[in-house]
């Protein structure tokens, strides 16, 4: 864990909090994400790790706090500009389109950089063509990248599980993300899978520099990836630091294992 | 055997996207287009265009455009029949009331009319989902249906309030004889189809089947529901207002309010449905099985009931028919609830391994 | 003041109907989440079988006795309603479990087009009449305070007395028996349901079964006042806005729905109509309820629905 790749702080949150009605998701949140970095965010079921993302990539409105990207702070974000911004992410439940095929998925998350208009698409000649083939072609080097070459034309509710995570992963990349924000993506995996996640996961954040915010359950991972880790339950921080700073925090552990009385 | 992609390697993506990437089915659609515009003229009679294709050939491309809305995009309109009228109507007006106005302007300008208002009654679709947005474009349709009734000057102030065209002609050709009208709907079809379905291999058509599987998810990726839905309601009524001057131009002649009812919107619903939701094949299909069956049934009640040895009276008739047609849907709903597109790809699979069994 | 006084009373009323139709969607669609279309021919359906029955039994049996006739009448249609309800399950729904919206909605056309062609073979196709003996002539009310009292059609109090005791018996029934807390169930989640032991089927079977006799006494009043004929079966045409205004899933959406939407057409057509031209019954409705989805995109009572990521 070389630290000379760490840059500065791209993503910083301050103060969030988000209640639906009566329960309360977020209270006070705030924690800062570096450029590059794999940032962990771990905490036990019901804890708001899914609503931080949320609220991260406008789908969720928190009551209170900002949301710092690049400098920029905004009190609410807006899914489109937070997918302009560069921000991608998957989801804990996949969230796929299953009606279609891997390709058509994955190409899903070319449209933010589609330029052609509608009637140059109907007509499907010149610029709309080669825009579509270019398109193509970087989709294709992600399908080579997450090794589903052989599936890309399965309609993806067809697929396994496992595979189904890596068409998710897929859609994200595509968005050519600075930040990406992964929702248990190993969830469910056995260890091959997760194995090979990991790989996917480390290979992204290496060649192409993607800043990883990752929620995940399984220790052994988030320990071993991870450069910092931040540990919610019940909507609040309880532990923010490097994995070794985090394993050996009390209240974290009391967290997860409870405490004896 | 026959039906195999045995050596067909595609060595660029430009031939991996084609609309028909196997070899056969290359062959088998020219070989249909040809046949639909060169073989079928030499071989019916007059009743047939009348009767069966050339109101196969418009439904369809009504059919096409509901298609687009409700099986790609997700959004279930029972709209379609007011869109058709405007598109009739607004038709009718620009090639009456301006001098010397081409046919093909008419009918498209029909289709611009009717993208304004389906754009205008798409709007709730932003806020209302499902079946309750099923309902709400009912608004559409009864207010259309009003609309040209009530206000005189869309229908040229007639006392009858039916109008009437005549003397079609497209780049000098006149549109007179039903073969005439038969190519020439033919022609508009195989465009509009080709169009449609750039439309929907292309990136829009991915935004459409997006919002239509997962609007969440769709916005998190950048995609804009506003935007997509909109465009659908857009290209959607667009054709559907094309399919509508070409109704009343060509197939009817003469037309009053009345014959874009609810009826109508409903029986484009069928057709969709019946055809494959979010197929531009199934359109054909679908629009194919509802305009054969009435015709069919016509010919068979009788026959049945001759042979079973009783009279059947001219009301039975269509009594019957109603009670056929209504437990022919809700059986064809059971048996394969995809439309008879998913049907079709399930034939061309068996065919793709025979003669072995799987 | 009298004269809007009148149309205000004659709107309710005419709304307590609306309501009476919308109810057997709004029930149909809480228990099976099925959106039946064929509603309004059962409606027709449910009409016809008592009208010819009325006539029929006087034949049948030599009964003179015009209330017995009726009760009869209206027992055997209860029956038929009951027969085709069960049908319904059994040859169709059963099959169509966990098929989308589009689908459903398209199997209950079907059965509409099935309905209309089965109910006019069996029964007929001109126009019949319903003679439950409501009285016929209006009522003058309150005239000691408007002068010449407010004119009100005695005909629409009575169905709209019937209408209220029924909804006032649904409610119960939804709110207060097992039956109604399993139909509640399903109506949530099928599997959730299935899980737990509730009888899918015999669910849908009951549920069909209210939603015949609440179409039965629809069809039995608006054929009273209008006849029975083909064009009754319209009636779930002009029900539809009530059921979508009061949100699919709402007994007292679908009464308030129905009352509300009752007073503005009548208010409109009165006070609106001379302005545009006249005729805009046939979407003032629609128009209504669009413009309150566009506040409330489940209805008024309807449920919120949630999209969870």
């Amino acid at each position: 864990m070389s630290d000379k790749r760490i840059g500065d702080v791209i993503l910083d949150v301050k103060n969030i909090s988000l209640a639906f009605g009566g329960v309360k998701a977020l209270t006070d949140i705030s924690f800062n994400v570096r450029e590059h970095e794999i940032r962990a965010i771990i905490g036990p079921n019901g804890a708001g790790k899914s609503s931080m993302l949320n609220c991260i990539n406008g789908v969720y409105t928190p009551q209170m706090g900002t949301i710092s990207f690049r400098g920029q702070t905004f009190d609410h974000m807006d899914s489109r500009q937070v997918a302009e911004m560069g921000i991608a992410r998957t989801f804990q439940n996949l969230a796929l389109f299953k009606g279609m095929s891997v390709l058509d998925n994955i190409m899903t998350g070319r449209n933010l950089r589609i330029k052609s208009n509608l009637f140059l698409q109907a007509l499907r000649i010149g610029p709309a063509e080669r825009e579509e083939m270019q398109h193509r072609a970087h989709v294709e080097r992600i399908i080579d990248f997450l090794e589903i070459q052989a599936h890309r034309k399965t309609p993806v509710g067809q697929l396994p599980y496992g595979l189904q995570k890596r068409v998710d992963l897929g859609r994200a990349l595509a968005l050519e993300p600075q930040v990406l924000l992964l929702d248990e993506p190993m969830a469910g995996m056995n260890v091959e899978e997760k194995q090979d996640m990991c790989r996917f996961i480390l290979d992204v954040n290496d060649e192409f520099g993607t800043t990883v915010v990752l929620i995940e359950h399984d220790m052994s991972v988030v320990m071993d990836i991870s450069d910092r880790v931040v540990v919610l339950d019940y909507g609040q921080k309880i532990g923010d630091g490097t994995p070794d700073d985090v394993r050996n925090n009390e209240e974290v552990i009391s967290a997860y294992l409870g405490t004896s009385h | 055997m026959f039906y195999r992609e045995n050596g067909q390697f595609k060595t660029s993506y430009r031939a991996d996207q084609q609309i028909f990437p196997i070899a056969q089915d290359r062959w088998a659609v020219l070989a249909l287009v040809l046949f639909a515009f060169v073989g079928v003229p030499l071989l019916v009679d007059e009743y047939l265009y009348r009767a069966i294709l050339i109101p196969f050939l418009i439904l369809s491309l009504a059919a096409l455009g509901v298609n687009i809305l409700v099986g790609y995009c997700g959004q279930i309109s029972l709209g379609s029949g007011g869109f058709m009228a405007v598109g009739a109507f607004a038709a009718y007006n620009t090639f009456v009331r301006i001098d010397d106005m081409p046919l093909l302007l008419a009918l498209l300008s029909g289709g611009f009319f009717a993208t304004l208002v389906g754009i205008f009654f798409g709007i709730p679709s932003l806020r209302v989902k499902g079946l309750y947005l099923a309902v709400a474009t009912l608004a559409a349709q009864f207010f259309c249906d009003w609309a040209f009734l009530r206000i005189k000057w869309f229908t040229n102030n007639t006392p009858s309030g039916s109008v009437s065209v005549s003397n079609l002609q497209v780049f000098g050709q006149p549109i007179e004889t039903p073969v005439q009208k038969y190519i020439f709907c033919l022609s508009v079809l195989v465009v509009f189809g080709l169009l449609a379905k750039n439309l929907v291999r292309g990136a829009i058509g991915r935004e459409w089947m997006a919002i239509r599987d997962m609007d969440v998810a769709a916005a998190v990726i950048g995609i804009r529901p506003m935007y997509a839905k909109l465009s659908a309601f857009a290209v959607s009524s667009f054709i559907v207002g094309v399919a509508g001057a070409l109704w009343g131009f060509v197939h009817l002649g003469a037309w009053e309010p009345a014959a874009f009812s609810v009826n109508r919107s409903f029986s484009l619903l069928f057709m969709v449905i019946i055809g494959g939701l979010g197929s531009i094949m199934g359109s054909f299909f679908g629009a194919a099985f509802i305009v054969v069956l009435p015709i069919f049934l016509n010919q068979t009640i009788p026959l049945l009931g001759s042979l079973l040895g009783f009279e059947v009276s001219t009301a039975f008739i269509s009594h019957a028919e109603y009670m056929v047609f209504g437990a022919l849907i809700v059986w064809f709903l059971i048996v394969e609830p995809h439309g008879l597109a998913r049907l079709w790809s399930l034939g061309k699979q068996k065919l793709r391994v025979w003669p072995f069994p799987h | 003041m009298g004269f809007f006084l009148e149309t205000l009373i004659g709107g309710l009323m005419a709304g307590m109907l609306y309501s009476l139709v919308a109810l057997g969607f709004v029930l149909i669609f809480k228990a099976s989440g099925v959106f039946n279309f064929a509603q309004g021919a059962m409606v027709l359906f449910a009409a016809l079988a008592m009208a010819r029955f009325a006539e029929w039994i006087p034949l049948w049996t030599g009964l003179d006795n015009l209330f017995l006739a009726n009760l009869l009448a209206f027992v055997l249609a209860g029956a038929v309603m009951f027969t085709v309800a069960w049908l319904v399950e059994y040859l169709v729904l059963r099959h169509l479990v966990n098929q989308e919206g589009a689908t459903l909605l398209m199997a209950t056309l079907g059965i509409t087009y099935f309905l209309d062609g089965l109910g006019q073979t069996v029964f007929g196709s001109d126009i019949y009449k319903i003679d439950i003996g409501m009285p016929k002539e209006p009522l003058m009310l309150f005239d000691a305070v408007f002068e010449g009292g407010l004119l009100v059609s005695q005909e629409d109090l009575y169905a709209a007395a019937i209408s209220a005791t029924l909804v006032a018996l649904l409610t119960l029934f939804f709110q207060k028996t097992a039956t109604g807390r399993a139909l509640r169930a399903v109506a949530d989640d099928h599997q959730a349901a299935q899980s737990i032991g509730i009888a899918l089927n015999r669910i849908w079977v009951i549920v069909w079964c209210v939603a015949g006799v609440v179409a039965l006494v629809a069809g039995m009043i608006w054929g009273s006042k209008l006849g029975v004929q083909f064009s009754l079966s319209e009636v779930a045409l002009r029900a539809l806005p009530v059921v979508i205004l009061g949100g699919l899933t709402s007994v007292p959406g679908a009464i308030l729905g129905g009352l509300i939407i009752g007073v503005g057409e009548k208010l409109s057509e009165v006070f609106l109509g001379p302005y545009v031209g006249g005729g805009i019954e046939i979407w003032f409705a629609y128009v209504l309820a669009l413009v309150v989805l566009l506040y409330r995109p489940q209805g008024l009572f309807g449920e919120k629905i949630i999209d969870r990521v």
